[in-house]
């Protein structure tokens, strides 16, 4: 097994053999080509790579009136920003239309790091997810992203890609097929289900291995597309298994967990969903790793916060007897 | 290039037949944004009729010129001159921001043939030129895509970013026209953000800027050409309207912005820009 890496660099080598097979494809940056990784697209191909400078809203605008005219555009910044301070342009001239942007948000979540609460997006996901027509994609190690890459050039409506600068281990070999609207289990498990995306995919498998120690089988669930959610695979495993938890390095409100519980929220006997992610907060500086623990993704906690919501489903169903569909 | 006396005389009646449809499509007792689609009329008129390389009966042809229109409000200007073209038959011209209709309040181009583009939140008209103008550049094409701001629009910084983008990039082949009605949804533009020296600021952007009567119909045209002329720079025409041209009583009044005209205001309206087309026609 390779090191792990972070998402960003495969994201970069992909979009560069893509620009070689695809002469459609032009790429645009707001002054973080080193950090997006799309230095590589630019030093290949110049002529279709523009650097718009310290402006997303005028890059994002841009890119409509390129894919307008049958070019596929990737936008490039901090997931922070490329969500945020474009949102309008994203929504009227991209969404609305339905054009084939791609925007890709590199350093996504708390794992951005020392740079403190103004740059770790914990909305994006929710910002992107509510606009009609958008795809939402979160790939969850260096083989998916340079799938994913791929796949969103394909699709032919707008998408927005999450990547990260946290290095993940690699969890897909090359027979692992990524399918825009399809989630996959990458572990088995009967006793609970927990869906992840992301980052937060080799977080998940990490506490599911130490929960196999305590017998409790959890089966993981890698949602690298949170919209078109795969709602069969979802209302399936909502069916089979006594505790559902969504995990991200986002807000619990709107994103992953959020497209979860509305997906099971028409059904009849659905188990409890624990939302697992920050908890409606800003972030604040310090190490990737010291920001997952306080806000309790590492495997460890994850797999802590799961058993005390098994122990405490037990105490309700001694009670009450039947699942009853509940948020905690 | 000097347009003849003919052409400009049927220029000027186009124009005065698209104010009437303006008027008409609106209707009484429906608010409607009458004054900043009736100052766009006579650039409009000139973009359609006189310069724009344009196929009605191809409007998808990959080599057209483009016309996107920011002050996206004002799109029954563009409706107009689509619908006189052909693009779209007249009579739905009615139909304007009715439940199901094509024609939206502000412009959707999936919705409705001939536009270019969404627009409609202020700002972000000029970078989507860009865009097109690079695709241009990339794809080999060699179309030009004019592009109409409102004034009040300059307000928003994201134009300037474009501005700037336009500038570097050296797209020659992007025109902006402000259409510099003084106006804004509330009152005068000044009011809120000094504008001027307005034609100065562009060129300090690196613009080629020229400033015309917004409504002569011969400078229109003048500068149209005069903006192909120039080949290293993009070029900004500063168009200095009045907002409800062409309606007495609307003219340069901010409450008619985007207000309903009652049934009498209105047969005075549709009464004074029918009487001008009647004009231009008998001449």
């Amino acid at each position: 097994m390779p090191e792990p890496t972070e998402t960003r660099y495969a994201y970069g080598e992909a979009l560069l053999e893509l620009g070689s097979q695809r002469p459609e494809v032009v790429v645009l940056d707001a002054d973080l080509y080193q950090s997006t990784r799309t230095v590589l697209f630019r030093d290949a191909f110049p002529e279709r790579f523009i650097d718009v400078g310290i402006s997303e809203a005028d890059m994002v605008s841009t890119a409509a009136g390129m894919a307008a005219t049958g070019l596929i555009p990737y936008c490039n910044s901090f997931a922070m920003f490329i969500t945020s301070i474009c949102y309008l342009p994203i929504r009227t001239q991209i969404a609305y239309p339905s054009l084939p942007v791609k925007l890709v948000g590199s350093s996504a979540g708390l794992t951005q790091g020392p740079d403190g609460a103004s740059h770790q997006s914990l909305e994006d996901i929710a910002l992107m997810r509510i606009l009609p027509n958008m795809a939402v994609v979160s790939p969850a190690d260096d083989v998916e992203t340079r799938q994913a890459t791929f796949a969103i050039a394909d699709w032919s409506g707008p998408v927005y890609m999450r990547l990260g600068r946290y290095p993940v281990p690699r969890l897909f070999d090359e027979g692992h097929r990524f399918e825009i609207g399809k989630a996959t289990t990458v572990r088995d498990g009967g006793d609970v289900a927990v869906f992840a995306t992301g980052h937060t995919v080799c977080k998940a498998l990490d506490a599911a291995e130490l929960l196999a120690r305590d017998r409790i089988e959890a089966r993981v669930v890698n949602v690298s597309t949170i919209k078109p959610l795969d709602e069969a695979a979802v209302r399936q495993v909502a069916g089979e298994v006594g505790l559902l938890v969504s995990v991200e390095e986002h807000s619990i409100i709107g994103g992953l967990g959020g497209a979860v519980a509305e997906c099971v929220s028409g059904m009849a006997n659905t188990p409890p969903l624990l939302r697992l992610g920050v908890r409606d907060e800003f972030g604040e500086s310090g190490l990737a790793d010291e920001l997952l623990e306080k806000h309790r993704l590492t495997g460890r906690l994850i797999a802590d916060d799961i058993r005390r919501a098994l122990s405490g489903h037990e105490h309700r169903s001694r009670k009450g007897g039947g699942y009853r569909t509940k948020v905690i | 290039m000097t347009v003849s006396p003919d052409r400009l005389a049927e220029l000027r009646s186009k124009a005065a037949e698209l104010r009437w449809h303006i008027v008409n499509m609106m209707g009484p007792n429906r608010v409607h944004h009458f004054g900043g689609s009736l100052s766009a009329a006579d650039i409009v008129t000139a973009l359609y009729f006189y310069k724009m390389r344009y196929d009605p009966h191809n409007p998808d042809w990959s080599e057209r010129d483009r016309f996107v229109m920011s002050k996206g409000h004002s799109v029954p200007a563009q409706y107009a001159a689509l619908a006189m073209l052909g693009v779209f038959p007249l009579e739905e011209l009615a139909t304007l921001k009715r439940l199901g209709s094509r024609l939206q309040g502000h412009p959707a181009m999936h919705e409705t043939p001939g536009l270019e583009g969404c627009t409609g939140a202020l700002g972000e008209g000029l970078s989507y030129a860009n865009g097109i103008a690079l695709a241009a550049r990339i794809r080999g094409l060699s179309y030009n895509v004019y592009c109409l701001l409102g004034d009040g629009e300059l307000q928003e910084g994201q134009v300037w970013e474009a501005a700037m983008t336009a500038a570097t990039r050296c797209l020659s082949n992007v025109v902006a026209i402000v259409d510099r009605n003084r106006l804004k949804a509330m009152d005068e533009t000044r009011c809120a953000k000094l504008l001027n020296p307005l034609r100065e600021r562009w060129a300090s952007f690196g613009w080629a800027a020229c400033e015309i009567n917004g409504h002569d119909m011969a400078a229109i045209c003048d500068a149209l050409d005069w903006a192909d002329e120039q080949t290293r720079q993009p070029a900004v025409i500063i168009a200095n309207t009045v907002k409800g041209k062409g309606v007495s009583f609307l003219e340069g009044q901010p409450q008619f912005h985007n207000a309903p005209l009652n049934e009498e205001q209105f047969e005075r309206a549709l009464g004074e820009v029918k009487a001008a087309f009647a004009t231009t026609e008998n001449r």
